[in-house]
């Protein structure tokens, strides 16, 4: 029984339509009108072997036919060509077929291993595919699921149970984990995780593909994952509003696009004997192209004993677990995949280790662990004092009343120090994240994360070995003598899955690729986290640790490329714990408050959901409950969420939130020329006090769409033409949708190539997207047409200029306002806009005295003026706070110092605050710097580097923060906290 | 520019070599030549590897700037460490607009990785118009400026008739080989004749439309593909992974806007800044002068063309600016800015209905005039296919490829379908 019930007209001759998709293959053979034989397999990248064996299979079938034949699909192309088979573009296969069984439909989305496609049939037929850049696919899921440690039908079952949806990133897996772990760590239960998991999927294919064309009719899901997935189509219905008629989930979902291979192939003249065809692809050799590879790891056994020998010396002493009695010290670190435990004796010998994947519920591996020590050893040990590190650090803390918590950077240092006092850089890969940092006098010096785009860790490897079909100790050792590592350069996941498939295209060994593999993780460190150029900008005495450093590939590249030796502890994986343990053992006061094993026997946890109303902000909470009543809540963005009573909290001056209460009391006047509508996004930021002068001296009603949220986003999202642009541009189409609902009578968003002139830089334009945004909000925001959007280019450097501009634009669209009347609001609207910067600058001023005379530290947290949404820099602010920070702004401080020569062309307005800024902080002892940077910011890719050398020549640190959609500020904690501990380090020298 | 800036001095006219990165082969050729007949030493790069050149980019410039920036100064960068140039007897020569856009910083780039390889000593000439950097020892004169007008000139109506020619040829590498002897040929005489006639100049445009008309063709009906984008990674083969070759194999013909459409696109937007802003006021006249001189040039050779051949002469600039109306403000005018909108619809008016549009990865200007425009332009006319192709350090071609295939699929019915070249021609 075939599962494509479908009747193809006009096929009668035998046809054979080959699918070959990025994981894989599908075959289907039709026969008078009918499909008579169709199979579904993974190829595990030996495509040609695979196909093969899928015809050969059926040679009953096809014996003695004249078969006409096609092949589809990404990985096909290759193989098409070389077997001189007819090949036809995957997506215009699925609309062959569309078109010829399902007539009425209107979108087509599929889903495949790696690619999204959106074809829309009504009203002009438009076939679309995701850009290079784009996750919110079946290997996006794939990857999730092992995540969180079920099988994919597992996830799917889970999802139809969940309760609600938490936001998670979907533009590639590495974003989407990050936002994962922290879930997973704090409690949040696995049916909402994926089913939220699903909706990120849906949220991505909408915005990256749609592109301001709306989604309706009946609309036909195609595809693997949307054909196993009932929790994704789920997902999809709602979330289009589709009715049961209009949603189609077609029998021959899997086979779309083979069934239009077939199609394509019954329209060619060429016919193919059975034995033709076999034998075709029998000689389909691809040919090996000239791709670059890198050289062998190990040019022979030996010099790999050798290289093996050296390492077995970093190690420490292990205790004898079954003679052992007396003191011990327990530390652990609950990382984002992984969970390790270390039992340390007072001699620092280990008496007893764990490591192991946290299979998504961290506190009961805990839980078992404890027990098990408690089983194991009894009587024979007193714990004295014990410690946690890592993501899960506060919830382990607070569920089994851990004595010490450290940030994991502190962590790391302490362990690396006790095989080498005199380290002076540290690199960590673990399953999620790369850190690093230098080691100056004794203290932590520069960290360095790997930002959301960057990572390509040990989870990395892992999610690469399984798609191979091997374990990823094996799939890595397969590296360690390969002739020719493919060298795939160094890109976030989507990007390499794609180079894999190139080099598998072109004939590479899964031995080259795993040796390849290892070195991009080591490149991605080394060149895009470190950014160093060569081994002596990192250190002369490194040690390496963190479980992906266990693997001695990964170890063996690292080496060859900074072309230096360097420590390795046996403890590799271990080390965050075994630094824990020797943090409480320099902490013990005696006894620990750790749960007895009376205690951990009546050990329960439980945790449910909750929505924080303390502020605007309505973050999602996690509520975990245990045994004795003790809660812990995560998921705040302030204090207040935690559950502690702001009147608690000091509060300490805080130049976003001043500016954000500032723009939200400005009044909107009693105008009664009309209702003019301020978006509150990008350039507006800054400007809303100019305009908002202007238009209620002339007259006009001013309406602000307010500060951003995420629903507010999604409002949007729509219709966002380049997916790629940076969040605070994207989020410019919920402003707009906002003000068409407040039914406002012009929205008012200016073209301003060139920003004020504040005689600080070379030049002062605005960067590309703030300048001319609202060009492509006219031509994609169908829903513009339904208010008057006036973006006129102006000259705001020029008062007669401006005023000119403005009467011109507003007497086209409006209506005729004289001259010197336009020329007396602009004068006020300067007059606002400047007394709106002394105010800011003198906050700032105030700001700076209040921490002078509280002796607080003072974050310079710098970006852009409309960094200070909320949604945008996702309560940055507010976490500094509480971290003991007053909180300025760049454009609080960058007047107060002389603009520094930059050494590079320093044309923008908003970037040359930065250096001023960045200049101002860097003479001053008690302030530090943070600059927050837009993920997509081109930029940006100038101005950190820059700001960086400036606060660096000063022998400051410098911190940079990325933020996106969807912000992990678990993420920025330990970037802060590891800023606290190194400045505090600092103090005490 | 700071004051540490190396300069170019009067005396490394005489003892430097400027070298020259790759972009558009026939119209550097032209500008060299020129140049060295002008008392400078210049040599083109030939180091053409680009997956070398991105590695040895990647190492010295932040990985998230552009793609373009990282493979000229990878080139460079590669080429002062092959050990084939005198190290401090060489400079470096790289264009720079001073727009909004973060090209015009390219040059600090390249400075800052050029300081990190151990390079700092090397001088980079900035090739601008605006006076954003000054060298003593490098001038453009008038007539250098001349001169390499007519060279752009040349070589935009030899890459015209050569994509007009190649895909039809019969005898395969006539087109390559013809457009390759008349660069040479005619950057020799724009370099060593004394003084350049104008009459000379028309006759010469006749010789290359006489030269092309004369290569053996079979014109057989193709569908013709047109390649508008960010100005890197549309022209150089080196930063789109050879478009045009792949194009052709895949049995299309490519149609590329002259680059003198982007000099034009320079000058006309002082004279928009004037009129928008009213700022630059004085040197308006001297813009709008410059501005009727081109489109005069422009026109001697569309009139060539148009009189003389059945070729496609180029659109009318005057005309092309206009077409942008109801789409894009000409206000728009960092990166291509506008431009990028008005090739477009050039093309389309032209009955060139399929069209990639290239740029670098996250390229903050073709977020809106290019990906931006795509909407409106297909609205208004349903039958033009786009496609937006990223190029990047990490996007592989099979990818590009794949979504290139997806478009030439989608050539609308009424065009003749491709017909495609076996396999193994295209290796």
């Amino acid at each position: 029984m075939v599962e494509c019930q479908t009747k193809l007209n006009g096929i009668t001759q035998t046809t054979i339509g080959i699918d070959v998709g990025s994981t894989t293959a599908k075959v289907v053979v039709v026969e008078n009108e009918h499909v008579i034989y169709e199979r579904y397999e993974r190829h595990f990248s030996q495509v040609r072997a695979k196909i093969l064996e899928m015809i050969t299979d059926i040679s009953d079938i096809l014996a003695n036919k004249t078969l006409k034949i096609a092949v589809s699909g990404s990985a096909g192309m290759g193989l098409a060509n070389a077997a001189g088979l007819p090949f036809v573009q995957e997506v215009f296969a699925t609309g062959e077929t569309v078109k010829l069984i399902a007539p009425d439909t209107s979108v087509v989305i599929e889903l495949g291993g790696e690619d999204a496609k959106v074809i829309f049939f009504k009203g002009g037929t438009d076939e679309r595919m995701n850009g290079s850049c784009a996750g919110g696919t079946g290997a996006f899921i794939d990857q999730m699921a092992t995540l969180l440690d079920v099988t994919n039908e597992e996830m799917d079952a889970l999802s139809l149970l969940h309760k609600r949806i938490y936001p998670i990133a979907s533009r590639c897996g590495v974003f989407a984990k990050s936002d994962i772990q922290p879930l997973l760590n704090q409690g949040a239960s696995k049916s909402d995780i994926a089913a939220s998991i699903y909706q990120a999927v849906v949220n991505q294919t909408i915005a990256g593909l749609a592109q301001g064309r709306k989604i309706e009719g009946k609309v036909m899901f195609l595809g693997g994952p949307l054909y196993y997935c009932k929790g994704l189509r789920e997902r999809f219905a709602e979330t289009l509003k589709l009715s049961e008629e209009n949603a189609l989930f077609p029998s021959y979902a899997r086979y779309s696009v083979a069934l239009g291979t077939a199609i394509f192939a019954n329209k060619q003249n060429r016919s193919f004997t059975y034995d033709e065809l076999v034998s075709s692809l029998e000689n389909a050799t691809v040919a090996k192209v000239n791709r670059s590879n890198l050289k062998p790891l190990f040019a022979s056994k030996e010099e790999y004993d050798a290289f093996v020998a050296r390492h077995s010396r970093a190690t420490v002493k292990t205790a004898d677990s079954a003679s052992y009695s007396g003191d011990v010290y327990l530390g652990i670190d609950c990382g984002s995949t992984t969970t390790k435990l270390v039992l340390m004796t007072k001699e620092q010998e280990i008496l007893y280790s764990y490591y192991d994947s946290n299979k998504g519920n961290p506190v009961e591996i805990i839980r078992e662990q404890l027990n098990e020590i408690y089983q194991k050893f009894g009587d024979k040990i007193t714990i004295r004092g014990s410690a946690v590190t890592g993501y899960g650090e506060e919830l382990i803390k607070h569920a089994f009343h851990v004595d010490e918590g450290l940030v994991e950077t502190m962590a790391h240092f302490t362990a690396a120090k006790h095989f080498n006092p005199q380290v002076d850089f540290i690199l960590d890969i673990g399953g999620q994240d790369i850190k690093c940092f230098k080691v100056r006098k004794n203290s932590i010096d520069s960290i360095m994360l790997n930002e959301a785009c960057s990572s390509g860790c040990g989870s990395f490897i892992e999610t690469f070995a399984k798609s191979m079909g091997y374990g990823t100790e094996e799939f890595t050792k397969k590296g360690l003598f390969a002739k020719a590592p493919v060298d795939l350069g160094t890109r976030c996941t989507v990007f390499m899955n794609s180079s894999v498939k190139q080099a598998q295209k072109d004939g590479a060994t899964v031995e080259d690729i795993s040796a390849g593999l290892s070195m991009s993780v080591v490149k991605n460190a080394i060149y895009k986290v470190i950014r160093a150029s060569s081994a002596d900008e990192l250190g002369e005495q490194i040690v390496v640790q963190g479980g992906t450093f266990l693997n001695d590939a990964v170890l063996r590249c690292f080496e060859t490329e900074i072309g230096r030796e360097v420590i390795r502890p046996q403890i590799a994986g271990l080390m965050g714990a075994y630094g824990a343990a020797l943090f409480a053992q320099s902490r013990s006061k005696g006894s620990s408050s750790l749960l007895t094993k009376e205690q951990l026997s009546r050990f329960t946890h439980t945790s449910k959901a909750a929505t924080c109303n303390g502020c605007g902000n309505h973050c999602r909470l996690t509520i975990n409950i245990f045994s004795d009543n003790e809660r812990f809540i995560s998921g705040n963005q302030c204090e207040k969420g935690a559950g502690i009573s702001p009147k608690n909290v000091e509060t300490l001056p805080n130049l976003f939130a001043y500016k954000r209460d500032k723009l939200a009391a400005l009044p909107e006047g009693d105008g009664n020329l009309g209702v003019i509508g301020l978006p509150l996004a990008l350039g507006m930021y800054e400007l809303a006090p100019l305009w908002h002068g202007i238009f209620t001296y002339l007259g006009f009603k001013v309406v602000f769409s307010g500060f951003s949220s995420r629903s507010l986003y999604i409002k949007g999202q729509y219709s966002i033409p380049s997916d790629t642009a940076c969040y605070p541009a994207k989020i410019m189409h919920g402003h707009m949708e906002t003000l068409i609902e407040k039914d406002v009578d012009a929205i008012f968003y200016p073209c301003l190539t060139y920003n004020l002139d504040e005689k600080i830089s070379d030049n002062h334009y605005n960067c590309p997207v703030v300048a001319y945004y609202p060009e492509l909000l006219s031509s994609n925001m169908e829903s513009l047409q339904k208010t008057i959007f006036l973006y006129p280019y102006l000259n705001i450097n020029n008062q007669n200029e401006l005023a000119r501009g403005l009467c011109a634009c507003l007497e086209r669209f409006l209506l005729k306002i004289p001259m010197p009347k336009m020329k007396a609001a602009v004068k006020h609207g300067f007059a606002c806009y400047d007394q709106w910067m002394k105010d800011v600058r003198n906050a700032g001023k105030e700001a700076i005295e209040y921490a002078e005379k509280h002796n607080k530290r003072i974050m310079v947290l710098a970006g852009r003026p409309y960094h200070i949404d909320p949604e945008i820099s996702h309560g940055i602010d507010k976490l500094a706070n509480t971290l003991g920070f007053v909180v300025v702004s760049e454009d609080s401080i960058s007047a107060f110092a002389k603009p520094p020569q930059t050494n590079v062309l320093n044309q923008w307005t908003y970037h040359a605050r930065l250096y001023a800024a960045a200049k101002y902080a860097a003479e001053h002892e008690n302030m530090e710097f943070v600059q927050l940077v837009s993920f997509g910011c081109g930029v940006d890719a100038i101005t950190t580097d820059e700001v960086r050398s400036i606060l660096e020549s000063h022998n400051r640190l410098y911190t940079q923060i990325k933020i996106d959609e969807i912000t992990n500020l678990g993420a920025v904690k330990i970037r802060l906290r590891s800023l606290l501990g190194a400045l505090s380090n600092r103090d005490e020298q | 520019m700071t004051d540490k800036t190396i300069l170019f001095t009067e005396e490394m006219r005489k003892t430097h070599t400027i070298l020259i990165p790759t972009m558009l082969p026939m119209h550097f050729k032209m500008i060299s030549s020129i140049l060295n007949a002008s008392g400078y030493k210049t040599e083109l790069l030939d180091n053409l590897n680009s997956r070398e050149l991105t590695e040895c980019g990647l190492k010295y410039v932040h990985n998230d700037t552009c793609y373009p920036a990282i493979l000229v100064i990878g080139q460079f960068i590669n080429a002062l460490q092959s050990g084939k140039y005198d190290i401090d007897h060489v400079a470096l020569i790289l264009m720079q607009t001073g727009g909004g856009c973060r090209a015009s910083n390219y040059i600090s780039l390249l400075r800052k990785a050029l300081k990190k390889a151990g390079f700092e000593k090397v001088p980079v000439i900035s090739l601008n118009f605006t006076g954003v950097e000054n060298h003593p020892g490098f001038q453009l004169t008038i007539p250098i400026l001349h001169r390499m007008l007519y060279g752009v000139l040349y070589a935009d109506l030899l890459m015209l008739l050569k994509n007009q020619c190649l895909p039809y040829e019969m005898n395969k590498g006539d087109s390559e080989n013809l457009a390759g002897r008349l660069t040479e040929e005619l950057a020799a005489e724009l370099a060593h004749t004394k003084r350049l006639k104008y009459k000379d100049i028309l006759k010469n445009y006749l010789r290359i439309i006489e030269a092309f008309k004369a290569v053996p063709c079979k014109r057989t009906n193709k569908v013709k593909v047109g390649i508008v984008g960010e100005i890197f990674v549309k022209y150089s083969p080196l930063g789109n992974n050879n478009l045009e070759k792949f194009l052709i194999g895949e049995g299309a013909e490519v149609v590329v806007p002259g680059l003198l459409d982007f000099c034009l696109y320079c000058v006309y937007n002082g004279l928009v800044d004037t009129k928008l802003y009213g700022i630059n006021k004085l040197k308006s006249g001297f813009t709008k002068i410059a501005y009727r001189f081109l489109i005069k040039k422009q026109k001697d050779i569309i009139k060539a063309v148009k009189n003389n051949s059945d070729f496609t002469p180029p659109g009318y600039f005057d005309h092309t600016r206009t077409l942008v109306k109801g789409y894009i403000n000409l206000g728009t005018k960092m990166g291509e800015g506008w431009l990028l909108c008005a090739e477009m619809l050039e093309l389309v008016e032209m009955g060139v209905k399929n069209i990639v549009c290239t740029q670098p990865f996250g390229c903050l200007p073709n977020h809106i005039a290019g990906k931006g425009m795509m909407k409106p332009i297909k609205e208004k006319n349903p039958d033009v296919n786009i496609v937006a192709i990223d190029y990047d350090p990490g996007a592989t071609q099979i990818n590009q490829e794949n979504r290139i295939k997806l478009m030439l699929a989608n050539v609308k019915t009424s065009d003749p379908l491709p017909e495609k070249e076996p396999a193994a021609a295209r290796s």
